[in-house]
């Protein structure tokens, strides 16, 4: 384990400092494209703890992710037009206020999972891979006829949200702010792993038999871990729209979900630190490769299907060994 | 809402779902025979409505186009078999959706690479363009019911396929045990790569069908793709009989409910909310119905397995 460790703590390292010296040697660029991985691997991480840990393919996690994306460009629109969010029964007023905008994509991605979880898990295997791309596209072509909030189009946001003592328009504390909090989240997520909980999830996802015989509700588990992974990435969408001062439907595509598996295989599936370096190296790659020629998702195509067919445990497994048992 | 548009948008929708049939029937197959979730089966959509274009457009010749359209997508999906997918039979479904997650990227910027970010066209044939009067009066495009016809003798000629000839009882045999009529002397390998072509060229055909009354272009088979995930999953996997039954259900919900939705919605609210609410809902509508079907029925309508 210790090379894991180590390996770890290289990998945390370099996503806080090499933004630090991009912002030092004046590459602004560098620092948003940071922020970007950052985003995305919280969002990675957050269905990591539903994938990795519990075993469940989700291919709709861009539903939390376009909640949380929502959350954040509807109270931003109505602050900034100066108009009330509801007026009847009670008033409600947009924000601009990070932490108020957190707390309702979390909570709002939270009840949604719950009942999303609550209608899929009835189903397994391929079905419930289907059946959260149904619903994803249920919020996808919600969104697009939601001519109130730009439907097709989208809403744009002017300035960017702001948050207590930091000033979230310099590139650098916006990166800085993005990365305490998936710091503290693979905090959160990595106790978690070790928790009884975690453990009887990990249980559930490979002898479900056995923990229900023991006296555990293994659905209630999948449950749990399901809006929990639902939360995280929500919470991942409100930043992202926040990065880009934009929310449109394609934050609910199936193309979205897709790339969320992606960061997990490609990065390392069933390890914490499998999305985060999953989705740093896909967006790096997205960078370079889109520089290099317009065809540059063919070269993305061959690389994952070589990460498939030949590097099971994806660019960590490659690179320290299959340490952590996944089936 | 005279009978007759309701009849007229009957017909749409059932042309629209015999053309997911198509589509569903080989996915279906390929689930139900190999295991295998293929994301790329919109891709083999696209390389038929392509072959078709191209073929059509240096010819002129419709049939031609059709042709090219089968064989193109038939070769495709067996060379796609040959290369990537038998690698994948073993592998769990995460795997198989990420291989094929990948060969979409490849196949969609392929043909951009090859045709431009353009969309082609393909010109519906004399012979079949212009309405046919149906008996009762009720004008329709000839070519659309034309789509009609073909795809319910392509259904039928699949039935027939798969319940009286030899290679349909291999088919139907290594859907329930693949060791045994391997044991029993049938080249699995080479059934499997069969059957994975005869999907393509469906799905193929269907794109090329298709093609005609949409534009041509790169991108045109993942919205069908996943139409036809709802369809396989709401008549169970594995089943034709159930992918014909969801897709024509599927055909009929989208196309009735988008035109009936907003006009249902204005009994309750002002015309210009009932069409809003109503569209937003139409365009859920299918999906709603896949996530009720699952509800009630875990494995769909007709499936076996869990």
């Amino acid at each position: 384990m210790t090379r894991e460790t180590l390996f770890n703590s290289a990998a945390l390292a370099a996503l806080a400092l090499v933004p630090l010296w991009a912002h030092f040697s004046g590459e602004p660029f560098t620092v948003t494209l940071a922020t970007r991985a950052v985003i995305l691997a919280l969002a990675a991480v957050g269905l990591h703890i539903a994938l990795g840990l519990g075993g469940l393919v989700s291919l709709g996690h861009a539903v939390f992710f376009g909640i949380g994306g929502y959350a954040m460009g509807i109270l931003a629109h109505h602050a900034q037009t100066y108009t009330p969010l509801m007026e009847w029964p009670f008033v409600i007023e947009g924000t601009k206020s990070m932490p108020v905008i957190w707390l309702v994509a979390v909570v709002l991605s939270s009840v949604v999972a719950y009942f999303i979880g609550l209608l899929s898990l009835r189903t397994s295997g391929v079905y419930f891979i289907m059946i959260t791309l149904a619903f994803g596209q249920m919020f996808f072509f919600f969104a697009i006829s939601w001519s109130a909030y730009g439907g097709e189009d989208g809403l744009s946001i002017y300035v960017r949200n702001g948050f207590p003592g930091v000033n979230t328009l310099v590139p650098i504390q916006f990166y800085a702010l993005c990365f305490v909090i998936l710091a503290a989240v693979m905090f959160f997520a990595a106790r978690l792993q070790r928790s009884p909980f975690g453990l009887a999830l990990n249980a559930a996802r490979q002898v479900p038999d056995r923990v229900e015989t023991v006296g555990l509700n293994p659905m209630r588990l999948r449950l749990v871990a399901f809006v929990l992974s639902g939360a995280i990435t929500g919470l991942a969408g409100a930043l992202f729209a926040d990065l880009n001062r934009f929310v449109s439907p394609t934050m609910f595509s199936w193309q979205m979900s897709g790339e969320l598996i992606i960061f997990i295989i490609l990065g390392g599936l069933g390890r914490l630190y499998g999305p985060v370096v999953g989705a740093v190296v896909f967006v790096a790659l997205e960078h370079i490769l889109g520089d290099l020629s317009d065809y540059w998702h063919i070269y993305l195509g061959v690389l994952l299907l070589g990460v498939v067919l030949f590097a099971r445990g994806g660019i960590i497994g490659m690179l320290l060994g299959r340490e952590v048992a996944h089936d | 809402m005279s009978l007759i548009l309701l009849i007229e948008q009957i017909l749409n929708g059932l042309q629209f779902g015999i053309m997911l049939f198509l589509m569903a029937a080989g996915l279906t197959l390929i689930f139900g025979v190999m295991g295998l979730i293929n994301l790329a089966h919109g891709s083999l959509y696209m390389i038929g409505a392509f072959c078709a274009a191209a073929v059509a457009g240096a010819t002129g010749s419709f049939l031609l186009g059709l042709i090219a359209a089968l064989a193109g997508a038939a070769i495709a999906g067996a060379l796609v078999e040959l290369v990537v997918i038998r690698r994948l039979y073993t592998k769990d479904h995460l795997d198989q959706v990420l291989a094929t997650f990948a060969l979409i990227l490849i196949f969609s910027e392929g043909t951009r690479w090859l045709f431009g970010s353009f969309p082609l066209f393909l010109d519906i044939p004399d012979a079949l363009s212009g309405p046919v009067t149906l008996p009762g009066g009720i004008e329709y495009p000839l070519y659309r019911l034309t789509l009609i016809i073909v795809g319910l003798l392509v259904a039928a000629g699949l039935f027939l396929l798969i319940s009286r000839t030899r290679l349909g009882i291999q088919i139907r045999a290594g859907e329930n045990d693949r060791e045994m009529i391997a044991a029993l002397g049938v080249d699995i390998a080479k059934l499997y790569t069969i059957v994975f072509a005869l999907g393509a060229a469906l799905a193929g055909l269907a794109g090329a069908l298709v093609g005609a009354i949409q534009s041509v272009q790169v991108g045109m088979g993942e919205p069908v793709l996943i139409l036809a995930f709802v369809v396989i999953v709401i008549g169970g996997i594995g089943s034709i009989k159930g992918a014909l039954i969801g897709a024509i259900l599927v055909g009929l919900t989208d196309t009735l409910g988008g035109i009936f939705l907003p006009e249902l919605m204005k009994l309750f609210f002002s015309p210009a909310t009932a069409t809003s609410i109503g569209s937003s809902i139409a365009s859920m509508s299918i999906y709603i119905l896949m996530a009720a079907v699952l509800v009630l029925r875990p494995t769909g309508l007709f499936g076996a397995r869990a």
